[in-house]
């Protein structure tokens, strides 16, 4: 089933799609233009731990001109930084390069401590699509990707759906891709991760335990470009969904 | 004192650390600023994540990994946001405060700061929160703020925050140029250079003029089955 969490007649509402519309808990139906999207994560007692992967497919890491990392190279953000389907990301005037990073985002469904390779995809509620944007200019060699780079207000789209895992057999064998303004700019495919699904789930719970609604980012293949105001920026996952987003 | 009544305080939103906020930390690394991996000193501050897991309430035992002889204390204080502060003016910035309360960041040592620490940072239990946060007013001022920390009523450090690099205000500022940081959120002042490692077995705590004192014991992770 594909869920959402959307803003719709005054409220906030979970909802699941039904036929090509949103069905909320009371039964209605409801175009997907009458709402506004939000992440599709259900609120969480403490704030959710976001871990995103950082050259996490082989492609991705020879165009950034680095070797694949021996071990998972991962940065935390905040949950400040997400914001839902069709919504605008803020480009600073000053800057010259801010490229989106198409991911396939897994959400942790069980409390998750020292979980096994094999058991991992135990403790996976399900997937979504986020667009991890960077603005290069803002790099700096200290605790790098630093968080001015990728801890900004609106830079974290999410969405639309989580699909629960139980209706994406295959997560590593997924096709990625980004367009703008309907070109094709980022094509990818999930296989081509360096550190799996399973794996992640297994290396970060040995450290740190995961809870219900907490995220792993898993990274972006080749293939980003600077975008500009007005740019209208689509990352879409096959069987997860299609994240559009608008540069403001 | 806390009675028995009333909770221990816990964060409700992101808890921030920053690196290289005491001008100690950031003399001890300057030679090397210039070399790389990091080519050139720091310009925006140097922020990273202390995530839920990492949270062990005033009294309660921090468990050392198994593998990790020592671990690294690093006692500060850390200001509660009391209401969104974005792109936020130095000289306004602490009023939007709502307090401040003690923390002991402790990390695995590492001495490689090009790479976010999270395995070194955010293993559970690893950030030590104090029982009560001190409301915010203007007449605190966060430069004059000293804690002591001590290891089995040993002392080990004394801290001085007049001796940031960023004042607190500074440090609103810089970081609320970039992201909003928001009602319920905290934001380290930084940890002092030579912070002192311990053990397993050793009881820490960290205490400060005006705060109610922080008290953690570490021990040993259960072996693996």
């Amino acid at each position: 089933m594909k869920h959402a969490r959307i803003a719709y007649a005054g409220a906030v509402h979970d909802a699941t799609e039904h036929e090509g519309q949103l069905r909320l808990a009371d039964g209605r139906l409801v175009p997907f233009g009458a709402v506004v999207w939000l992440p599709p994560l259900a609120p969480t007692p403490r704030p959710r731990t976001i871990l995103a992967l950082g050259l996490n497919y082989a492609d991705h890491a020879k165009e950034l001109a680095f070797k694949a990392p021996e071990e998972p190279l991962v940065f935390i953000k905040g949950e400040g930084s997400l914001i839902g389907h069709r919504a605008f990301t803020q480009r600073p005037a000053e800057v010259k390069f801010m490229h989106y990073e198409c991911e396939l985002a897994i959400v942790i469904g069980r409390t998750a401590k020292k979980v096994r390779r094999e058991d991992a995809y135990d403790f996976i509620a399900g997937y979504t699509v986020a667009n991890d944007y960077a603005i290069r200019d803002y790099l700096e060699n200290w605790y790098r990707p630093n968080l001015r780079v990728k801890n900004r207000d609106t830079c974290t789209p999410i969405g639309p759906w989580l699909v629960d895992r139980q209706d994406v057999p295959d997560p590593m064998a997924l096709a990625l891709q980004t367009t703008v303004n309907g070109k094709v700019t980022q094509s990818g495919n999930t296989r081509d991760m360096i550190f799996d699904v399973p794996f992640l789930v297994a290396y970060f719970s040995r450290f740190m335990t995961l809870q219900p609604g907490d995220l792993i980012l898993t990274g972006t293949p080749d293939g980003v470009v600077d975008c500009q105001p007005g740019d209208v920026v689509v990352t879409r996952i096959a069987q997860i969904g299609e994240l559009v987003n608008t540069i403001a | 004192m806390t009675s028995p009544l009333s909770p221990l305080f816990l964060p409700t939103g992101t808890v921030y650390g920053v690196l290289l906020n005491f001008q100690a930390e950031t003399e001890a690394l300057a030679p090397q600023m210039n070399t790389p991996p990091y080519q050139a000193p720091p310009k925006a501050p140097v922020l990273y994540v202390k995530p839920a897991n990492t949270w062990s309430q005033n009294g309660t035992d921090i468990a050392v990994p198994v593998g990790a002889a020592e671990v690294e204390l690093g006692a500060s204080i850390a200001m509660v946001i009391g209401r969104d502060l974005r792109a936020a003016n130095e000289d306004t910035a602490l009023a939007a405060l709502a307090g401040y309360v003690l923390v002991n960041d402790l990390s695995l040592p590492h001495t490689s700061f090009f790479r976010p620490p999270v395995k070194y940072k955010c293993v559970d239990g690893f950030l030590g929160i104090g029982p009560e946060m001190r409301p915010a007013g203007p007449s605190i001022d966060p430069s004059h703020f000293t804690l002591e920390l001590r290891v089995n009523g040993v002392l080990r450090q004394s801290v001085r925050f007049s001796h940031l690099v960023r004042s607190a205000a500074r440090l609103l500022a810089d970081v609320s140029a970039f992201m909003t940081l928001r009602r319920g959120d905290l934001l380290l002042l930084g940890c002092d250079a030579g912070r002192p490692l311990a053990r397993a077995g050793d009881h820490i705590t960290v205490s400060a003029p005006g705060f109610a004192s922080l008290h953690n014991q570490l021990t040993a992770e259960a072996a693996p089955q």
